[in-house]
């Protein structure tokens, strides 16, 4: 899932500005999984905003409205009986739900109330890991399902690096390292030989590297 | 045992029950401070209710804080079914402490019925 985390209430403030009459946009995806941009936390933010509007004595209206996902356009499409009653569209979804809802009402003012982090897993409730980053060009089959790219802090291919020191990276000891994670992968699963192969130099063109990206299914579309 | 007149009890069957937006409403109903009452710790009949409550408590105080109400008015209490003079006891610090803070900025705007 995309997950993320919720913006300063500072920084929120300062980005509506005199504004007073908020539509607070949550998403029902990603962001609800990961307790970022979901129905509570449009509850919470909405909240937070009416508690301070009250104290400082000030007139507003703030809206809750969560959309089953804010990277659809039909869902998007759903609150436009109602938008234009606001000054403000606040987004809880991911950054690519913010520039939807962006898209469907370009003369609206839409803010971001979460800054995208990763695309990544539940731990535990409460805890969640980055797992990829999209490079494009899975090599997991190579790597015991461990991904180098997003894993390991230089998204080496070929073994680890100097730092690695105990199973864990140097950035900090609470991170592990991931070819540590992947070499003994590999041997519990009886694989060690695809350590042997060297992976070649990748080409990074699948990725972002090789500017934004798009997918067409000719067969899905209408 | 008495405690002060102006706490009002909301009963709820575990303080696992206790949730961040819950104690939001109330503040946003015009509550001058919230306070929870669960069980000892390590004694929870659902293992881990009071646990958790705390961890909200703790979290709903930041928000307070970013808020401008202060943090200071949430708090977690833990005592057991039989320590009602300890519930009292509670009530009448949180009492004090809110007494201190004095009333909630949200409702400086609001008139106050007499």
């Amino acid at each position: 899932m995309i997950v993320g985390n919720r913006k300063d209430f500072k920084e929120i403030l300062e980005k509506l500005g005199s504004r007073r009459r908020v539509l607070v946009l949550g998403c029902n995806e990603c962001v609800t999984v990961c307790g970022v941009g979901g129905e509570r936390e449009v509850g919470v933010l909405s909240a937070e905003l009416r508690l301070y509007w009250k104290k400082e004595g000030e007139t507003f209206e703030v809206r809750e409205h969560t959309l089953e996902r804010q990277c659809d356009y039909e869902y998007i499409d759903q609150i436009r009986g109602f938008a234009d009653e606001y000054d403000v569209i606040l987004s809880m979804a991911c950054g690519a739900g913010v520039q939807y809802v962006a898209e469907a009402y370009k003369t609206k003012l839409v803010l971001p109330a979460v800054n995208t982090t990763f695309l990544g897993v539940t731990i535990e409730q409460g805890v969640w890991s980055e797992r990829c980053q999209g490079c494009g060009d899975c090599i997991l089959d190579m790597t015991g399902g461990i991904c180098p790219i997003a894993r390991c802090s230089k998204s080496l291919l070929n073994g680890p690096c100097g730092g690695s020191s105990g199973g864990k990276c140097e950035i900090d000891n609470e991170t592990d390292c991931a070819w540590q994670l992947i070499v003994d992968r590999l041997k519990e699963s009886g694989q060690m030989e695809r350590y042997e192969e060297i992976l070649p130099v990748k080409d990074w063109r699948t990725g972002r590297e090789g500017g934004p990206r798009k997918r067409v299914r000719e067969d899905l579309r209408l | 045992m008495s405690y002060p007149s102006n706490v009002k009890v909301v009963k709820l069957p575990c303080t696992g029950r206790v949730d961040v937006l819950l104690i939001l409403r109330a503040f946003e109903s015009g509550v001058d401070g919230v306070y929870v009452a669960g069980c000892m710790e390590g004694e929870c009949h659902f293992l881990r209710g009071n646990l958790r409550a705390r961890r909200r408590v703790e979290y709903v105080k930041g928000l307070l804080e970013e808020v401008g109400l202060g943090g200071g008015r949430v708090e977690m209490f833990n005592m057991s079914a039989s320590q009602g003079q300890l519930f009292a006891q509670f009530a009448r610090e949180m009492t004090e402490r809110i007494r201190s803070l004095g009333p909630s900025p949200v409702n400086k705007n609001v008139k106050r019925e007499a």
